[in-house]
Formats: structure tokens, sequence, C-alpha cells
């Protein structure tokens, strides 16, 4: 199954197609490209969302080299990127995204790829998904008997109730003649202190 | 027997190491963190007129951050960072509703909403040659058509539309050599004149058509006095600029395409006038305003010929610009020191005579000399103008003033913070009990109860608010006095303005704050500027009445060779000490493991010369140095000439006076790196106060490897030269990184790793015997981690007991550096997914408690990710002892867990400093962490094994022990009645 997978990410990379023209193109002047993608979030959420959270998305080329921010409709651009290959992050609180591979080829201007780096998935469209949901906080467990059980709490009053109702029938498993001579033995002893006495007394 | 107790060990394992993360519980937050946002010092604001913006104020900064404030309270409503380089040069509003943006030296050229900060759209412009850029929005914009701004940027003019960011027309003026100084579009006029300068004697006036930029006149005249580059516009049709030696005004006029020029010298204008004059970029009409060494000018042109000084303040001063109030009369204010106080007037250019409104306002001493100041006005019940100032002072605060008293204050110093450390606080002294007394039994009993409904989810709404009012008010956590676990603490921060601030790490607040220019400003030193700061006293034997003391030092220029200054800060209550201008530039300033008896840490400066200076200058701290001089070395990276050298010191300096507290290097070692193939990137050493618990780390299999722990130890890595750019421009043939492990005192190399296809940028920390670094992979265009791990293998031997026991092992031989080391090293890479701006790795007091890695990602969070994931002994199969000793299973990349971020759902907005500080309590590590914002948390990499938790359950516990004693009793009693009936049959 492994290496099924790896055959196709292999075939995708070998076939990867070249990406719409729209996605990029000689701007102005300059010998530069421009970069322009979407960042979906409204898809992959289930908490709804507010408009604060997306206008501080950042979309990050190279690590910090430059900056820029999300439209209201998602989209992004940078401009004047020189050919080359390039790395987009996004940077938006609650999710997690994948960094992109960008390859914008000097030989045929304009031919543009894109891939995720964490998955090797080839994009035919700039189309930035969050891969999941990040939930900072520990999500409080609701109240469970279970829960109680496995606190230290729990446990010693656990192992209390196992003592005092598993012990007996231990015992009681114990041959009745050595049982009889162990409580003589005790007798012996003398006057004896309620914590010895309990465990035998109660079988 | 030992297959149960092994299945118990590996289930007690499982169970230790099931959460591998400090995580929060969300009502958690703010209990032990505090989180504090800043926007930096304030370069431009401007007030929204419109109704709905009228209580705000949006401003850039020096912090490349564009933000928008509440002026009520000073409160931020929005904020966005821009990246680092994309400084923000010119701002607006336009319609009322959008902030317009144009950074990167005018190349972009964004609109964000103006009530909540929504990009709206970007434009780029292509910028040729580099040049101060320029922006215009016109002022009788109406909302229903199109509208236009004019941007002028490297050479091009661009009319930019107003809906979507479209480039509507453009014009090259970089072809004529023409730099634009100002353009503007005469209101109800479709012509905009754009005036500049043509090299440096020409002045040239391009008039435009505003529908297509096609050039309707352009005019030319040249000036042989030249112009230095600076100019103010008056009027429609006179501009006013300086000439080349900047001690001569020319005041232009262009009326109908006719160049004008007249020249007045400043000093038959001013008195006692030398040295070179400014122009302040403030707009008002007929007026202009002028800096000179001493004094601000204000100026009034009459006519070309005719230019009259209206008023002189002297420095230090700042004039606001203009300020419409309506059709024909505009206000300005000034601010100027009074002694101690500040004075805020606002002026009406029509009787500049008497002020509007003059204000005498208290300011902290502490915050130095006024810089900017921008003025707002509102209209009061009685419908007269009333005025508010928004003031920037030298420490880059930002504060309101508004019928003479400063309504809030922002300590934005704060973002730039450039070093900090910690003091510890007074200890609590017996009598003055500083704690209020502990409520009463039932009132505590009444708590734990609430708490414990709240940890069983049993709570209402209601009672969880009381339950984190409850917390967050607890007065422990702010008291000044030092606590048994060591979490209170100060800490100290410089800020680049040379303010120093001590910082509770309770809550955050400012406990005291010196602000070092205006207290070293002197004749000699006219721009001091603090560079670092150390310990200086931290007494816990021999002086434990005085109090703990810092160690700032400064120098007194930017230049390296500017002469130093030394300042000595009591640490609880912000006062100076002593002071001292040193004789001698500082290149370095090394802390050594050395105290007098005073409890003074001896520091020796290195200085441009090469020559080491001791201090504290006394006999004892001398004698103490000369006894430990020949173990002392020091070294130097020379990351431009690619060289790493090695010096160890002698006595005696070559001065013409002799000082006995100067000390000669004398050169060991050099390090050359072929300049051709590599460039240093970064260096990285251990933390001088870091504590190793054991030197020796028992493996699988009860056997035992020795860590080669040593102080001298120095991580470089070089990458090649042309791999030393941002990532792109380089191809994976093209690049590779050599990872070094050097011992600082012989210059040994003990130990080189190259990566093919990785380049910069490298964060590197260094810890024990190990070393991380995070680097990008070219082939696998992907960031990756590696560590670094090195064994003394010449104490490989020293595993059997009975060599221990007769003594027969060479543990107690001395460690040096000069004997050959016998080392083995093991490393590892792992992938990483996110970029990383910052990273530094967990500290405790006794170096007990297993490591974090605590890496700033480029969303601004702190990410800690256990040492046990940079392991380099991880495996695909792992053995059963392996297991049993806690090694992951191997990975091809580091797992990001979210709720292993310490700064959970925050962001450290522009991180660039991670530091940890260990508290006394073993288990636990205090995280400061500092950027444009400021954070503070405290963590526990091993959760907190050695005490309670603040949520433990009290009342869990009391209940607890309650039904085993009644269960006692109740099977006592059972028992009891069980023998009767037995006795009885």
């Amino acid at each position: 199954m492994m290496r099924r997978s790896a055959e196709i990410i292999a075939f995708l990379l070998l076939f990867s197609c070249v990406l719409p023209s729209a996605l990029a193109g000689p701007s102005g002047p300059g010998d530069g490209y421009t970069i322009a993608g979407h960042v979906k979030l409204e898809g992959a959420t289930s908490k709804g969302f507010t408009p604060m959270e997306k206008s501080n998305s950042k979309v990050i080329l190279n690590g910090g080299q430059r900056v820029t921010f999300l439209r209201a409709d998602g989209y992004f651009s940078f401009h004047n990127v020189p050919a080359g290959t390039h790395l987009i992050e996004v940077s938006a609180m609650g999710y997690f995204f994948s960094p992109v591979r960008i390859d914008i080829s000097s030989r045929n201007p304009g031919k543009i790829q894109a891939a995720l780096t964490e998955n090797r998935r080839v994009l035919h469209e700039l189309v930035l998904e969050p891969l999941r949901e990040e939930q900072y906080y520990e999500i409080r467990e609701p109240f469970s008997l279970m829960s109680l059980l496995k606190s230290p709490m729990g446990l010693m009053v656990g192992f209390m109730v196992l003592v005092v109702f598993l012990m007996p029938k231990l015992m009681e498993n114990m041959d009745p003649e050595e049982m009889r001579r162990a409580q003589e033995e005790m007798r012996a002893q003398g006057v004896p202190s309620l914590s010895n006495l309990l465990p035998g007394r109660s079988s | 027997m030992a297959m149960a107790v092994r299945v118990c060990l590996g289930f007690l394992i499982v169970l230790l190491y099931s959460n591998f993360s400090t995580a929060l519980y969300e009502d958690q937050v703010g209990l032990a963190d505090w989180h504090q946002k800043y926007i930096g010092k304030v370069k431009q604001a401007v007030f929204p007129t419109q109704k709905s913006g009228r209580r705000r104020v949006v401003v850039s900064t020096e912090e490349n951050v564009i933000a928008s404030l509440d002026l009520r309270r000073g409160d931020i409503f929005w904020r966005h960072v821009l990246g680092k380089d994309d400084h923000v040069d010119q701002i607006d509003i336009a319609l009322g509703k959008y902030f317009i943006t144009l950074s990167s030296e005018g190349s972009i050229l964004r609109a964000w909403n103006l009530p909540d900060g929504q990009m709206m759209w970007e434009s780029a412009f292509y910028v040729s040659t580099p040049s101060k850029s320029l922006l215009y929005v016109p002022a009788n914009i109406n909302l229903g058509k199109e509208n236009w701004f004019l941007v002028f940027s490297g050479g091009w003019l661009h009319a930019v539309s107003s809906i979507d960011g479209e480039i509507v027309w453009k014009k090259e003026f970089a072809i004529d050599s023409l730099e634009i100084k100002q353009v503007f579009q005469p209101p109800e006029s479709d012509i905009i004149y754009a005036v500049g300068f043509v090299g440096s004697s020409q002045f040239s006036v391009c008039e435009l058509s505003s529908k297509s930029g096609e050039v309707l006149k352009h005019n030319t005249a040249s000036f042989p006095g030249g112009f230095c580059g600076e100019a103010s516009l008056v009027s429609s049709d006179m501009l006013v600029a300086l000439d080349a030696t900047r001690s001569a005004l020319i005041a232009i006029s262009f009326q109908s395409g006719i160049i004008n020029f007249h020249q007045t010298y400043i000093s038959d204008l001013v008195q006692d006038f030398s040295g070179m004059a400014a122009l302040l970029p403030v707009k008002f009409t007929g007026i202009f305003a002028m800096k000179t060494v001493s004094s601000i000018y204000l100026v009034r042109v009459k006519g070309v010929s005719e230019l009259e000084v209206l008023e002189k303040f002297n420095h230090p001063a700042s004039v606001s610009d203009a300020l419409t109030l309506s059709e024909e009369q505009q206000a300005f204010g000034i601010v100027q020191h009074v002694e101690t106080k500040i004075d805020f007037r606002v002026k009406l250019d029509k009787d500049l005579r008497n002020g509007v409104l003059k204000e005498t306002i208290e300011m902290d001493p502490q915050r130095g000399h006024v810089q900017k100041v921008f003025i707002s006005n509102y209209v009061r019940t009685d419908k007269s103008h009333g005025f508010r100032a928004l003031i920037v002072m030298e420490d880059h605060s930002l504060s309101l003033v508004q019928q003479g008293v400063v309504v809030w204050s922002r300590e934005d110093g704060l973002a730039s913070i450039i070093d900090s450390t910690t003091s510890e606080l007074p200890v609590e002294k017996e009598g003055v009990s500083v704690a209020e007394v502990e409520h009463n039994l039932f009132e505590w009993l009444k708590g734990h109860a609430l708490k414990l409904k709240g940890t069983l989810l049993l709570a209402s709404p209601d009672e969880i608010a009381a339950i984190q009012a409850m917390r967050l008010k607890n007065s422990e956590r702010n008291k000044m006095t030092r606590d048994h676990n060591g979490f209170r603490k100060l800490i100290i921060v410089l800020t680049r303005a040379g303010k120093l601030l001590a910082l509770h790490t309770g809550d955050g607040r400012i406990i005291w704050s010196l602000f070092f220019p205006s207290l070293h400003r002197s004749e000699a030193c006219e721009h001091p500027s603090a560079l670092n700061i150390y310990q200086w006293q931290v007494p816990h034997h021999h002086a434990m009445h005085e109090n703990p003391s810092v160690l700032v030092v400064g120098r007194c220029g930017p230049s390296h060779d500017a002469l130093g200054f030394f300042s000595v800060v009591d640490s609880y209550t912000g006062k100076e000490r002593n002071s001292l201008k040193l004789a001698h530039s500082i290149i370095q300033v090394i802390p050594l493991p050395l105290t007098d008896s005073t409890e003074q840490r001896l520091h020796l400066i290195i200085d441009a010369n090469l020559q080491a200076h001791l201090y504290p200058r006394t006999r004892d701290s001398v004698n103490i140095f000369l006894r430990e001089m020949s173990n002392i070395y020091r070294h130097s990276i020379e990351v431009g000439k690619d060289m790493i050298r090695g010096y160890s010191l002698q006595s005696g300096c070559n001065l013409d006076v002799a000082d006995e507290y100067c000390f000669n290097t004398k050169e060991l070692w050099s390090i050359v790196f072929p300049s051709e193939s590599e460039k240093i990137a970064t260096t990285a050493t251990r933390k001088i106060n870091e504590v190793v618990h054991t030197q020796a780390k028992v493996i699988a299999d009860q056997d035992v490897m020795y860590k080669y722990v040593s102080r001298n130890i120095l991580f470089v890595a070089t990458v090649a030269p042309k791999a030393a750019g941002e990532i792109g421009s380089v191809t994976p043939e093209e690049a590779w990184l050599v990872a070094y492990l050097i011992d600082a005192v012989t210059g040994r190399i003990l130990h080189r790793v190259t990566h093919h296809g990785a380049q910069g940028p490298i964060h590197a920390v260094v810890s024990e015997n190990w070393v991380v670094y995070h680097y990008f992979n070219l082939r696998a265009h992907r960031y990756e981690m590696s560590v670094i791990e090195i064994y003394d293998r010449s104490r490989a031997d020293n595993k059997d007991v009975w060599k221990l026991v007769l003594g027969k092992h060479n543990l107690t031989s001395p460690v040096s550096s000069y004997s050959r080391p016998d080392v083995m090293v093991k490393s590892q890479s792992y992938f990483f997914t996110h970029s990383v701006k910052a990273m530094a790795v967990t500290a405790t007091a006794k170096g007990i408690t297993s490591k974090q890695l605590l890496i700033g990602t480029i969303g601004d969070q702190v990410l800690a990710l256990d040492k046990r994931f940079l392991d380099p002994r991880r495996n695909v199969t792992l053995t059963q002892s392996e297991k049993e000793e806690g090694i992951i299973p191997l990975t091809d990349s580091l797992p990001i867990i979210p709720q292993a971020y310490v700064t959970h759902a925050l962001q450290v907005e522009g991180l660039r400093g991670i530091v940890t500080i260990p508290a006394r309590l073993e288990s636990t590590t205090l995280v400061f962490s500092y950027g444009v914002d400021i954070f503070f948390t405290r963590i526990a990499p091993s959760r907190t094994y050695d005490s309670l938790t603040e949520d433990f359950s009290y009342a869990l516990l009391l209940i607890t022990i309650v039904a085993l004693v009644a269960a006692i009793f109740a099977t006592w009693i059972l028992s009891e009645k069980k023998e009767l009936r037995e006795k009885w049959r």
C-alpha cells in the first residue's frame, strides 16, 4: 500500500500539470512574476468564523522575506517575485497550513508549479486549505465516573475496596487448617491493634 | 516475576509519557501567563474625521506596525505587523473609511478597511530607482465617483483607482532623472502639478492631465546655487527649498509656467545661525517650518522675496501638521519643554500671536524629550474647538493629552526590547507581612468546594465565572516579595530607546523605569545609547543587606570605537547607584564566573584595540582575577572576515599611563574558513548559567554514556556564499551548510558535518552536550532540524561498580581542554514544518528536569517541543529496553501538537527572542518572549512533579479521607458483627 501511494505521488510529480496561467504572469516592466492565490478558511471551519480572524491571517513568502495579508475574499498576491523555487506559508490562528513549494520556471516564463511540502500533494490551482484545525486548549472531559476513578483519590478508594472485598475471597481459598493456625498465631501475639486486627477479623 | 515488573514499569512509563505537552485548559488562561500588546514608536498618525471613526486614531510605527487605537483609552482596535522590510512610508485616510498605506519604498500601496482592519486591496508598483516616495490623496474626494490616488515612487508617477487599486495610468520621470518632491491637484481642477528637481541644480514643474497622465506643460529652470533636495510647498504656486549648503532658503514661484527664484540667507533671517538647516515636513499654507541646531523656526512666506520669521522655539520642541478646522482656518500644535513640564500650545494660522489654547502638562521625566506631536480637534458643547494631542516621546511612548492632563500613555518602547535579565525580589521580612490576612477557614473551604465543582464540571456558568475571578484575583502572584517557588521575579528589560524597565512576572506591570539618554547626555556624550545589561551584584552570602543591581553598558555614539559608559542600577528601586564614563570603547563584554568580596561580578571589557579592561576597578577584584587569569580565554567571531580567533590574557597594557586594570590579549589560535566556499552564518554557545545535573546518561541495558560537557563548546554554522541570501535564490547544487563544534579554548574542531543542499536562515541552541539547529533543506524544500550529541569516550570504561568502589576510575582526573578529547558523536535530522524566528531551550534550577525546545514559529507562536523528539537514538524499530527508556519511534518529521504551544491562542507579534529563566522549583521554567508584543508564562517540561498544581482539589482529598475513614469504621463494625455471629454459632 505504501509503495502504491509512493508510485502515485511520483506519477503526479512527473506529470504535474502546469497551473493555469491566471496564477502567474509577468507584471509590469519588472523582471518578476506575480504569485496570486486563494486561501480558503470557510470550507474547513466548523465553529463559525469571525472577520477578525481572517484580517489577521498572513501569507509569508520565503520564511519572512515578504508578508502579505488576505483580502476580504481570501485572495492574496505577491508581486515582482523572481524565477526560482519559493516557499509560501500561511499563518492563521486556529488552522494548520502546510507550506507550499512554488516553482517559477525561468525558461518558460509564467510557468508555475505548486505543491504542498507536508504531503507532496500537487496543487493545480493555488487554493490553500488548512490541513486541520488547531485546538490550543485541552478540552475538559465531561464529568464521568472513570475520570474520578483514575484520579489518585479514586485509585486510593479503589484499592481499599479491592482489599476489603477481594482479599477475603482470596482468604477463603486458603486451606482452613492453615488459616486457623495463622489466626491462633496472631492471637498468641497478644492484644492486637486495630490495624492488624481488621483483615484478620473480617475474614 | 521479572516479567511482571517489566510490564508494570512499561505501564508506568506509558502513563508518565502519555501526555507530551504541558497543555492548558481554556479557563487556566491568564493564571500563570500574561500578554501585552504594543505597536512601537509612532511615525505617523492620522485622525479619521468621519463620524464613525471619530474616537480612533490610525498610526504607523517604526516597527512596521499599522494600528487603529481607541482615543479614549489607548487600546488597540486592530493591528497589523507588516514584513520586516516593509517599512511604511506614507499613510492617509481616503473616503473616510479607507486607511491607505504606502510601504516598501513606495512599491506597495494597500487600502485597509478602517473599522476592522481588513485589507481591501493591494497594488504593487515597479520601482527602478530608490527614491523618497509620495502619496497624494485628493482632499475633495467624493464618494460617488471614482477617484484616483497619486503615488510617486522610484521614478514613476502612478494614478491608482480608489475602488480596487488598479493602476489607471503611469508616467515615468526617471528618464529625465526628475525627482518629484511634491504632487498636488488644486481643487476643482483637472491638472495635476508635479514639482521636483532634476539633478542638483534644476527645478522642474510638470502639469499633467489628471485623466490620462499626459504631460501638458513642462518647465525647467536652473538655479546656480544648487539644491539640497529638501522642499516645502507653501501654496499652490510657491515652494521653499534649501540650497546645497543648507544655509540659504530659496523661494520658488511657478505661477502660470514662469519660474522665479529668490534666495534668502538664513543668517539674514535669524540671528546666531550656524551650521545647517533642515526643513520639517509639515504642511501649512503660507508657512513653513525650519529646523536649525538649536531651534525650530516658523517662517511666513508673504511673497517670493519676503520671508518673515513668525516664531522661534528652542529645542527640544515639536510642531504638528496643520489641522484644517474650516475652509480658511488652519490650526497647528507646538509642544515645548519648560523645565520638568511640557507646554502644549495650539495656534491658528490667521492669528499667530495669540494661541487658542495653552496647557502645561506634567510629564514623567523618564520619558525624555518630545519627539513628535499630532493634533486633532473636537467640538465642545459650546461649539468652540477643543484640541487633543498625541505626543510621541523619546522613550517611544505615546500619550494623549487633553484639557491639560495626560489621558492615557502607552509604554511602546517595550515593542523594541534589545536585552533582558532578571532579578530576585526582596525577601519577605518578619513582622512586615505583605500578605493580606488569609480569609477564614469557612471561606477557604467554600472556595475549594467551588473549585471541586469546577473540576468535576458540575458548576454553573455563574460559578465558573466566580472561580475564574477568584483565581485571577489571587494576590499571591503579584506580591513584591520573593516566593518559595521562585515564580515571582523582576524581569529587567532594555529597550532600543535606551530605557530600562522592570516588569513584575506576576502580572507584567512596570515596577520602575529609568531612561538613560537623558541621564547620560552631555557635551562629551551627545548620542548615548545603551547596549546590554548584565547582572552586576546578586547578593546571597556576603552582602545580604545590599540590594541586587544590574550593569548597563552603553556607548556614546553609533560607531564601534565610540567611548563607552557604565551604569549600575539598583534592581529594587530603579535608581542609578553609580555611573562611569569609560576612557575606552566597548567591543565585547565578558561576564566572568567570579565575584569579589561584595558579590560584585567581575566583567572584562574588550576595547577596539583588543585590550581587556577589568571591572569593578578595585584591588580585591584584581587579586581575584590574577589568580584565575591563566584559565580565562576569549574568542572573537569576525563574521565579515569569516574568521574565529582565540585569545588568552596577559598582564600589562601598552598604554601610556600604567593601568593595573588593563590586560593585553594574545592570539592563541585562529580558524579561517575558506571564503570562496564558506561564510559564517550563525554561532551559538552554551548559556553561562546553565546547570548540568549529571554527566552520565544511563541508556538501555544498564549501560552508561558520559556526556561531553564543556563550557567552552562553540557551535558555528557556515553556508556557501551563494546561498547566504533568501530561500529561492539558489539551486540545491550550489548550496551547502557546514556545522562545526569547536572548543573555544584550543580552537580544536571536535566535529564537522556538511549538509548538502541546505541553506539558512539558521537558528541554533547549545545546551549540555548537544546542539540543535534549524535550517532549510533545498532538496526536500522543507525546513529541517538536526541534533548533534557529543559523548566523552575516554570515560566510557567507568561502568564497573568495582572500579568505582576501588577508585580505579578516571572520573576525578582533571578535564582539560588541552588533553586530546576522545569524543563520540551521534546525530540525526528531522523535518520541521514551519519557519523559525527564534529558538531557546528550557532551563531549570538543578538541571534534573528533562528539556524542551522553545521554538518561535513564523506564525509568532512559541511551540514547546520535547528534546526527546530530537534524540539521535530514535530508531524505526525499537528494542524492548529502548522502549522502556522512553525513546520515541523514528518519524521523518517532528510533530506539531497544537496544545504544546506555550502561547496557546495568543500571538507574540513580531517575535524576536525567547528567554528562559529557571524558577526555584526544579520542575518549572519561566519563559519570557518578546517582539512587538511581550508574553510571559511558566512551563513545566515534565509536568510539575515536585509540587501540587494550583488546581489541585483539596476538597476531593478531604472527601476521600473522610470516605476512607468511614469505610474503615463501617467494615470494622461489620466484621465485629460477623465475628459475634460466628462466636454464637
